[in-house]
């Protein structure tokens, strides 16, 4: 185990505590460069996925996880870079220009969103970004002078440099690996400065922070239009990669896989959001492989546990017929929440502290060193 | 012209008269604890300074600025802080961040220079840093810098409050109840806190307070409150053995 002895205020304030995090993260970025030179191309494709994701999983976390303000309308931000791209793409506008005008209009977006936010706590703001999400949802498909209604938008390769930029090759990957990185960083900057502690202050206490000479309402909707902003660049690298874009792909379902991505991540770090958007987006090939080879198995093993070659066939055709149901996808999405919920509030993230500091301490480590203790004298706070 | 002046103020809410036509002056430099049976109305009133509740009459004046319709993250901004009787820290987040946030009416920088983390900004940082050590210096904190307050004793808690309240470099400071849930040991601690605020940092204190020990020993005058009005006004021990007052705790 590492001790800091720090010497310097800089040693709180810099990115990487110790050269550690250097090596590790250094690693961590060779091994994503050189994967378009390994892993298959569907692999690589879910690992673009995986980079979207998780910028829009980063742009969430600043509103839900740090400001503590809960949102079920990404999608409809998601939704608006989206088309914004689409849409400018038409009039032969270069792809940088549309890019950052896709984020700054959702992020204008996000902020106007964030006023009517102001006076909503809880249960009741989900509502109203769940109605907004819905507005947008309807808006796409109605107006179709821009939208092309229901019938969606095709979205042509990126011209990047003069090149025509492939949604299936490396270009396209590294390109969404540096927004995703930027976005951390970003991030990381935005929460070591004081605004970003006045979001985590409004999180805690909105009391205290106004009594502190924060403007709560100002850096509500500061949250709202940085989560928005990032949400919609993510949104305009989602359309590249779709190709064709339409509004049944930005209904309440991603909203919630947005959720997903966070909460199984853990909302209180970073990690989080990039842990959260690998489990998403990789668990549905293992879900697939699920589908496909279960039945299989299953009937295999009853087979040599001595039930007949005509009862192992039945089982197989039960199985499968259980595992393609619709609808199973969303109930093992439910389920997978509430397990983590339960036994693993702080995500995907707290359980890799745990492992980490089980072998620091080892073989000293302590249960109870993660459990959270009550505190019976919070009374009632004046909102 | 007084240094916090409060003019007739009134909190009802519907019939229930919380505070009733309350006047108080506080001198510059001063401290003046505000005590009073339970419900009396000494909490309403730092409500009512701190904006959290609007008054239904009155005026609060803050060197002679009429501060009764300021927001109230501007009341921060003019140079008044306070304390909570129930302690608002901000839960998940460490030590010194907490004590930053109090540093935030001087914060100076933008958005766009946060999200590059510009010089300027880290130069702001490091400067919120050093005042924020000296706070900690004052308040004996060292050994908490880094840990999250959802893990730390109520105690402890307390003091960093304070603490917070501090590092904004506040002219008054408000302090609701210093010593409750505190130990006979860390009142004392307490007392010579609050009076080295008001001798070493030329802070003017207001705060409400039981104790009347800790009240005898830091203040310099008292005010007694019941149902909202004011009984009695000047010296502690005047205060103690005014007849309204002894009738209020002890019943007539």
């Amino acid at each position: 185990m590492r001790f800091l002895f720090k010497t310097d205020y800089e040693d709180d304030i810099r990115l990487f505590p110790h050269s550690g995090y250097v090596y590790s993260y250094g690693l961590l970025l060779a091994v994503l460069l050189i994967a378009p030179y390994v892993l298959s191309s569907y692999l690589m494709s879910q690992l673009v996925f995986v980079c979207i994701y998780a910028t829009v999983g980063v742009g969430l976390m600043i509103l839900t996880g740090f400001t503590g303000q809960a949102s079920l309308g990404h999608a409809a931000f998601l939704a608006i870079g989206a088309y914004t791209a689409a849409y400018l793409q038409q009039f032969n506008v270069p792809f940088p220009v549309y890019f950052l005008a896709a984020g700054l209009l959702t992020g204008v977006v996000g902020a106007l969103v964030g006023f009517p936010a102001l006076r909503l706590q809880g249960i009741y703001l989900v509502i109203a970004t769940i109605s907004f999400a819905f507005i947008v949802e309807e808006i796409m498909a109605r107006w179709e002078s821009v939208t092309n209604g229901n019938e969606g938008m095709r979205v042509k390769a990126m011209q990047l440099l003069g090149t025509t930029v492939s949604r299936d090759g490396p270009t396209f990957y590294y390109l969404c690996l540096a927004v995703l990185v930027l976005t951390i960083v970003g991030t990381l900057n935005l929460l070591r400065s004081p605004t970003g502690r006045a979001f985590v202050a409004i999180r805690d206490s909105e009391t205290a922070a106004r009594s502190m000479g924060i403007n709560v309402a100002l850096y509500k909707v500061k949250s709202f239009a940085i989560s928005a902003g990032i949400t919609g660049f993510a949104g305009v690298l989602f359309a590249h990669k779709l190709s064709f874009i339409s509004p049944e792909m930005f209904t309440l379902q991603l909203s919630i896989e947005f959720i997903i991505v966070i909460l199984i991540g853990g909302t209180f770090s970073l990690h989080g959001a990039v842990l959260g958007a690998i489990f998403l987006v990789m668990i549905d090939p293992f879900l697939t492989y699920l589908k496909d080879d279960m039945p299989g198995v299953i009937a295999g093993a009853a087979a040599t546990l001595g039930a007949g070659s005509e009862r192992a066939g039945h089982i197989q055709d039960a199985v499968a017929a259980f595992a393609s149901a619709n609808g199973l996808k969303g109930a093992i999405y439910g389920v997978i929440i509430v397990v983590f919920v339960l036994f693993e509030p702080l995500g995907l993230y707290g359980r890799w502290l745990k492992i980490k500091l089980f072998f620091q301490l080892f073989p000293l480590y302590k249960r109870a060193t993660f459990k959270r203790q009550k505190i019976y004298v919070k009374s009632e706070r004046n909102r | 012209m007084s240094y916090f002046r409060a003019e007739n103020l009134s909190l009802h809410f519907g019939g229930l008269k919380a505070v009733d036509a309350v006047s108080f002056a506080v001198e510059k430099g001063e401290i003046l604890s505000i005590i009073g049976p339970n419900g009396a109305g000494k909490s309403s009133i730092f409500n009512l300074i701190s904006r959290i509740y609007p008054p239904t009459s009155g005026k609060i004046f803050f060197e002679d600025q009429d501060i009764t319709q300021q927001p109230a993250y501007d009341i921060a901004k003019l140079g008044i802080a306070r304390t909570f009787q129930n302690i608002e820290l901000f839960e998940n987040a460490t030590v010194l961040s907490n004590l930053l946030v109090g540093r935030h009416r001087h914060s100076t920088t933008r958005l766009w220079q946060e999200l590059l983390f510009l010089p300027s900004v880290r130069a702001g940082e490091k400067a919120h840093r050093r005042r924020v050590e000296q706070v900690i210096e004052f308040l004996d904190l060292e050994p908490y810098r880094d840990k999250l307050i959802s893990g730390l004793p109520y105690g402890v808690r307390k003091v960093i409050e304070l603490a917070r309240a501090l590092c904004s470099e506040p002219k008054l400071i408000l302090l609701d109840e210093p010593s409750s849930g505190l130990n006979v040991e860390e009142t004392d601690d307490m007392s010579f806190w609050i009076r080295d605020m008001k001798s070493e940092l030329g802070i003017t204190v207001l705060m409400v307070e039981h104790d009347m020990t800790l009240v005898n020993r830091v203040s310099d005058r008292v005010i007694a409150l019941n149902y909202g009005r004011v009984l009695a006004m000047g010296s502690p021990s005047e205060v103690q053995h005014h007849p309204d007052v002894v009738a209020a705790y002890l019943g007539a």
